[in-house]
């Protein structure tokens, strides 16, 4: 978090309150704008207080098939003991549910931070450094960019367990998996922000006084080119979310005993629909769509209140692209005009 | 992908007589220099998945390790050729790979390249079927929701368009699934034809793979239901995550062109509002779509894999999945250099496109 109250621009006799990230856009946001960053905050408020509250807020343990008064039934219907019913191997599907946004904040958490320090640290070096270091990394975010990310999360979980996961091993597999198809796009923002930065009369000046690169490139260019974070961010969250579900699905998630896992769930409850067992799918599924939805609407909010030109109703066309587009258009731009 | 070519901005305003003659041969450099831009792509690629896969060991002991006396997987592997430094084997993989030799799947013993061809036409059958789909639901919507734009139905159209993107494509096709299946029984549950068709349809003579063409082709009418019965709901399912960024791709660009003077121009000599948008403000919106509808093959050959385990569609992301459970990593690797192929080859196409329409991308 530490990185979004970098992004706040030089104070403007507000208050620091005032200039937090998401107060000052829910100051200047109107109308449905506001509405869809209500309705964000509030999604993403909620993912975030059921996984710190997991253990309160859920009847049983994730892993749990038994209670006091014995096992409980399999493919149970919701109702009764179990509110959304449990599954084939005796699961209360409600208690996975409430356990699996832990593990999807805790994948979110260590992916996007991992991503955005190489990433950062990664562009940083390539803009301010340049020639055939660039041009090598470069080709290479390109390369791994283009590719369906899904495949490289997959590539990556093999490489990292083999397949296999324990509890750690497995939240740690995926989020280095998730980390790797993340890391062009930092790498691509930063880098355009460096080169952009570089011939700045700040950092010339800067050169002039004496100032190594690390401290011109640690202090000088890290706080100007990280402003566009907060919106990758939460664009990265919610892709991360849905590469974890998508790991999972394919049974490179994280075994049900270990901890609990939307995709996962999902993968079992396939077998189930054909039976007409509609809730073993149903809720992972659901908790999935919202958390996204939740992180989505936040970030597009953003995305639009930061430009001016979005913002309001005065919203220029041909620049709102899809959201992936986001540092590929970045990067465009700021490349025609440093070259 | 463009934004990598630079050219001298001075080449762009040459003087009027030779622009012609100039932006012609400008255009046979450009795919020139594009086309060997694939080659870097697909060797890093293959480089990095080679590597990576070989970090953890090698691909014997992955399958079989446990199962086999270590004797034996020890004679396995050398008879492989795994025990070999993994430069030298890096090489003779690349070798292979030129010559269009995939290598061996472990779990089933069959030639990747076999699997490939097999399985590669269902893939690009449920990846077209998608797209039709896709095209048929975001491009009319976007309209809609340019034209109505900050009214209501742009309001329900842009929550529906995200929606879209955050519903994973198997649960999508779980939901269609058991509503369309199910409950209503309208289609089938899973496969990509029943028995018969399929029978009927892998007798033909030459088969292309891709069964409704396959069916068109021998007019066989119940068969042809039979595969667009199938086809429905994978297709649905895939389409969908995709509608959702046509939708405001068009939304966001046909919004940019019906503020132009031209569009002012043209309600003013009376033209009807609904030919604006769909051929005024439309058309020039088209070049931004084409260069994402690239993009998308990427994403929708992610989501294939997802969506062809969801509706057991018998083709490469199913074997992938197949392939991952067995741990069978040399068939693995296989799809998906091939994948890293396509991908590398439609950015290729897609960049030819944007081109050919738009003389300004080519510099």
């Amino acid at each position: 978090m530490s990185i979004e109250t970098t992004s706040v621009t030089p104070p403007g006799g507000k208050s620091l309150l005032q200039r937090l990230p998401i107060v000052s856009h829910f100051n200047r946001s109107v109308g449905l704008q506001r509405g869809m960053l209500v309705a964000g905050l509030s999604l993403t408020a909620v993912f975030l207080l059921t996984a710190i509250f997991a253990p309160l807020l859920a009847p049983y343990g994730f892993a749990q098939i038994s209670d006091s008064d014995g096992s409980f039934p399999a493919q149970q219907a919701p109702g009764g003991q179990h509110l959304l019913g449990t599954t084939v191997g005796g699961y209360d599907v409600l208690s996975r549910v409430i356990w699996g946004t832990q593990t999807a904040v805790m994948v979110i958490v260590v992916a996007v931070t991992m991503s955005i320090f190489l990433g950062v640290i990664l562009g940083l070096v390539s803009g301010y450094i340049g020639g055939w270091v660039d041009r090598i990394l470069v080709v290479i975010a390109d390369a791994v960019y283009a590719f369906p990310s899904l495949l490289v999360a997959i590539v990556m979980a093999i490489v990292i367990s083999g397949g296999q996961s324990k509890l750690w091993g497995g939240i740690l597999a995926a989020a280095i998996s998730i980390t790797v198809v993340f890391i062009p796009q930092y790498f691509r923002v930063i880098r355009a922000e460096t080169i952009r930065l570089k011939s700045e009369p700040f950092v010339e000046s800067a050169r002039v006084v004496g100032a190594s690169s690390i401290r011109i490139m640690s202090r000088h260019i890290f706080k100007n080119a990280t402003r566009t974070l907060p919106l990758i961010f939460t664009l990265n969250a919610s892709e991360a979310i849905l590469t974890l579900a998508g790991l999972g699905f394919l049974g490179f998630g994280i075994e049900p005993s270990n901890a609990a896992e939307w995709g996962f769930d999902l993968n079992k409850a396939l077998a189930d629909t054909t039976s007409g067992i509609w809730w073993t799918g149903l809720f992972p599924g659901l908790a999935i769509v919202l958390t996204v939805l939740g992180l989505t609407l936040v970030g597009e909010s953003i995305n639009d209140l930061n430009d001016p030109r979005l913002r309001g109703r005065k919203r220029a066309g041909g620049r709102r692209r899809m959201a992936r587009a986001v540092p590929s258009t970045a990067k465009g731009t700021t490349e025609e005009s440093t070259s | 992908m463009t934004s990598l070519i630079e050219a001298p901005p001075g080449s762009v305003d040459g003087p009027a007589p030779s622009t012609k003659k100039r932006s012609g041969g400008g255009l046979g450099r450009y795919i020139l220099i594009r086309f060997f831009l694939i080659f870097p792509t697909i060797f890093i690629l293959v480089t990095m998945v080679f590597f990576l896969m070989r970090i953890t060991g090698d691909p014997i002991t992955a399958a079989l390790g446990g199962r086999l006396p270590p004797e034996q997987l020890a004679e396995r592997i050398t008879s492989a050729g795994y025990d070999r430094p993994i430069f030298v084997q890096y090489f003779e993989y690349l070798g292979q790979l030129a010559t269009g030799n995939f290598g061996t799947t472990l779990s089933d013993n069959r030639q990747v390249t076999e699997v490939l061809t097999t399985y590669g036409a269902a893939t690009l059958e449920l990846s077209i079927n998608a797209l039709l789909v896709a095209l048929a639901v975001g491009i009319p919507l976007g309209m809609i929701a340019a034209h109505r734009r900050d009214k209501a139905p742009d309001a329900v159209l842009r929550i529906f368009a995200i929606l879209c993107y955050a519903t994973p494509v198997f649960f999508a096709g779980l939901l269609l699934k058991l509503t369309f299946s199910v409950w209503l029984g309208w289609f089938p549950v899973a496969g990509r034809a029943s028995t018969n068709t399929e029978l009927a349809l892998t007798g033909l003579q030459s088969p292309s793979g891709i069964y409704w063409l396959d069916a068109l082709r021998s007019g066989n009418i119940s068969a042809l239901g039979d595969v667009i019965s199938h086809a429905v709901l994978p297709a649905a399912a895939l389409g969908l995550l995709t509608a959702g960024i046509f939708l405001r791709l068009v939304r966001t660009n046909v919004i940019g062109t019906l503020g132009r003077d031209y569009v002012e121009a043209g309600r003013s000599r009376g033209i009807s509002e609904f030919r604006l948008v769909t051929k005024h403000a439309y058309k020039p919106a088209l070049i931004p779509i084409i260069t994402v509808m690239g993009l998308q093959i990427a994403v929708m050959l992610g989501g294939a894999v997802l969506t062809e385990t969801t509706f057991e569609w018998k083709g490469l992301g199913f074997q992938l999945a197949t392939y991952l459970t067995a741990r069978d990593f040399v068939a693995v690797q296989g799809i998906v250099v091939l994948l890293a192929v396509i991908v590398a080859l439609t950015n290729f196409i897609v960049d030819i496109i944007a081109a050919l329409i738009d003389p300004r991308v080519r510099y």
